[in-house]
């Protein structure tokens, strides 16, 4: 159960738990922490988060498994999330997709070979009249047609350099 | 000439200089509300919320007066106030717009509203993806609480309230209101079989809950400001108030619109508010309410009765843009948003977009869901990419027949009228389509584009 937090998570963390009326409820917020933390959540961190609140393992485990944002493996340093549903797909979402995959060079929902980019579809990201749209790490870029893909992709690039 | 829009919530939120912080709210008026709110009894506000005949804007158009009232006070457990703020139906982006551009709106709404159920503790359940959006709330919340309208003695009363912004995760299923709470409880988010659960009598940690979505909560405030009577006369008898409806898909000004319930049909909408369908081509398809709601084909008259037994004969163009416009042409309003498909359109593919969205969403519980789903994705995409049978069609409605109706929550309906929709609208496009043998995928017309694989 050896789990190194930075002691900003670790206040984060004691001061989230006990907004909740019952323990259990702060599973999702650590497990978010944790991963922004460390990019993906690990055995370990399933045992730390179970521990701290009091449940097994398998009570933490299933969640993470359950839900498509949580991960177990650690991904590029740059995620992009286009979105596959039919406003964006209308707008041309799975050319703007295939765009940025060849252009930064990963597999379907797959990360680039030096672990830079992950270019992954999702559904529905609830900014459906300004499709196709791509969301950044945190950040909502709308309006990504397949003509604008490729000039998208540059930009990226160029984030990634400046890191 | 286009219907002008009605502003109410949205109001102040595109207005240049409005910013999302407490001062510009204030200057404004906000928190006023809850002031007032506050001097009132409790029920009085539940019975001005009954009286205004608002329903719900999440999806299932449920009267919140009523719901108010299902609330169990006899168990002596504490009450539970929950925003459901997930925004994950296909095609709907207005409570983005709340959260963004007008998050104390929000944080005033739900105040009036867990003071007026006298609520222990205040959700905003917030889908994982609006990162922006959570943290706007978060900090909405720490300018309310620096000025008493939100934690311990609010406002100076002896009533204290504290909202807790939690983020989901990524699963469509959390908007559904029983998932949501179990989602919110720290587990899977399965949704809870009704009944017994409702979430008035056993929801969040088995006590009574009142769950809303953020544009129903916003209208709160406005109530408490008019007097539900007042409220009530905006739009229609059954159809109160304003909405706002998400306008995506091939139109020429796609975007958020808010109009008193009922004042154009969803011609006026596409045509006027929205500019029309793009140059060249012309309108083939709705979906009205959400990508759950039943698909209205272009050309096709809705027939029946009205409440007064006058008869109506409707083309899309002529349904009402309410609650109830929708529902008489056999489908629904849902969530408001509203997906517009022009003749460049693969009906084949664009249901094949959707089943893809509802086989990744299914939570599983249930067989015939779970199953189901993953059959109308399968027989879609061989429609599409070849190994087709030509009886596929009447499968693929077969399959969606015998999940309606036989799952623990909506989300079987959800994913089974599309289904059932298309093909009694579009029969002759699917069968097409399974004819031709590892067919190419949407060689139609000059700016169609694939909407799968
Ligand atoms: C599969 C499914 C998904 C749903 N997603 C949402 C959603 O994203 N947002 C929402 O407000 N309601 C959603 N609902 C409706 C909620 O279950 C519930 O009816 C609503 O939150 C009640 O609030 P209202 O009465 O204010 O509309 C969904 C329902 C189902 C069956
Ligand atoms: S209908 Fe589908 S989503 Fe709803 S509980 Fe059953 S399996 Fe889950
Ligand atoms: S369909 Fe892409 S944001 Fe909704």
């Amino acid at each position: 159960m050896s789990l190194e937090l930075k002691p900003e998570t670790l206040k984060k963390i004691d001061a989230i738990i006990p907004k909740y009326p019952v323990m259990r409820s702060a599973v999702l917020p650590l497990l978010h922490l944790i991963q922004e933390e460390k990019g993906y959540i690990c055995k370990s961190a399933i045992e730390w988060v179970a521990d701290k609140l009091g449940l097994q393992p398998i009570n933490v485990f299933e969640v993470v498994t359950f839900y498509p944002m949580f991960r177990q493996e650690p991904i590029g340093k740059i995620h992009i999330k286009v979105c596959r549903t039919l406003s964006c797909a209308l707008a041309g979402s799975y050319q703007t997709r295939d765009i940025l995959m060849e252009k930064l060079a990963c597999a379907e929902n797959g990360t680039s070979p030096y672990g830079q980019f992950t270019v992954e579809f999702v559904e529905c990201l609830a900014n459906c009249g300004k499709g196709p749209v791509v969301q950044v790490d945190e950040t909502m870029h709308e309006g990504i047609t397949p003509e604008k893909a490729a000039a998208f992709a540059d930009e990226i690039k160029k984030q990634a350099t400046a890191r | 000439m286009a219907v002008a829009e009605k502003r109410i919530i949205l109001k102040y939120a595109d207005e240049p200089g409005y910013t999302p912080d407490i001062t510009c709210y204030m200057k404004h008026g906000g928190y006023q509300m809850l002031k007032k709110a506050l001097g009132m009894k409790p029920e009085d506000i539940g019975n001005e919320v009954a009286d205004s005949g608002v329903r719900g804007r999440g999806g299932a158009g449920f009267p919140m007066g009523m719901k108010m009232r299902f609330l169990d006070r006899k168990s002596g457990k504490p009450v539970y106030l929950v925003c459901n703020a997930d925004e994950s139906e296909p095609g709907t982006f207005k409570d983005r717009q709340i959260i963004h551009k007008d998050p104390h709106q929000l944080i005033e709404g739900l105040m009036i509203t867990a003071y007026a159920i006298q609520a222990a503790q205040a959700f905003i359940y917030i889908r994982g993806e609006m990162y922006q959006g959570a943290r706007m709330l978060e900090t909405a919340i720490e300018e309310a609480r620096a000025k008493g309208f939100t934690g311990a003695n609010i406002g100076g009363s002896n009533y204290s309230c504290e909202i807790v912004v939690h983020r989901g995760a990524g699963a469509y299923i959390c908007g559904e209101e029983t998932g949501l709470l179990e989602s919110l409880e720290g587990k899977r988010p399965y949704p809870r079989i009704k009944p017994p659960f409702f979430p008035a009598v056993l929801g969040l940690y088995q006590c009574p809950t009142l769950v809303n979505n953020v544009e129903t909560i916003c209208n709160v405030k406005h109530i408490v400001d008019m007097g539900g009577k007042e409220y009530a006369k905006i739009g229609r008898p059954n159809n109160t108030g304003t909405r706002i409806w998400s306008v995506s898909g091939h139109v020429k000004r796609p975007g958020y619109y808010e109009f008193e319930c009922g004042a154009l049909t969803y011609g006026e909408l596409i045509y006027d508010v929205c500019g029309g369908i793009r140059d060249g081509h012309k309108l083939k398809a709705v979906i009205p309410g959400g990508s759950s709601s039943k698909i209205l084909r272009a050309g096709e008259r809705f027939k029946g009765k009205n409440k007064d037994g006058s008869e109506f004969d409707w083309g899309i163009e002529d349904i009402p843009l309410d609650f109830d416009g929708p529902m008489a042409a056999g489908s629904m309003s849902g969530s408001g948003a509203v997906i517009v498909m022009d003749d460049s359109t693969d009906m084949v593919e664009a249901m094949a977009n959707i089943n893809a969205f509802y086989a990744h969403e299914s939570c599983g519980q249930c067989t015939p869901c779970r199953e189901g789903s993953l059959w109308l994705r399968k027989i879609t995409s061989r429609m599409c990419a070849g190994g087709a049978r030509v009886e596929d069609a009447d499968l693929l409605k077969s399959v969606a027949d015998q999940m309606a109706g036989r799952t623990i929550c909506a989300f079987g309906e959800a994913a089974s009228w599309p289904v059932q929709s298309f093909i009694a609208k579009f029969k002759d496009e699917f069968v097409a389509k399974a004819q031709q043998a590892g067919n190419a995928s949407n060689a139609s017309t000059g700016r169609g584009f694939r909407l799968i694989g």
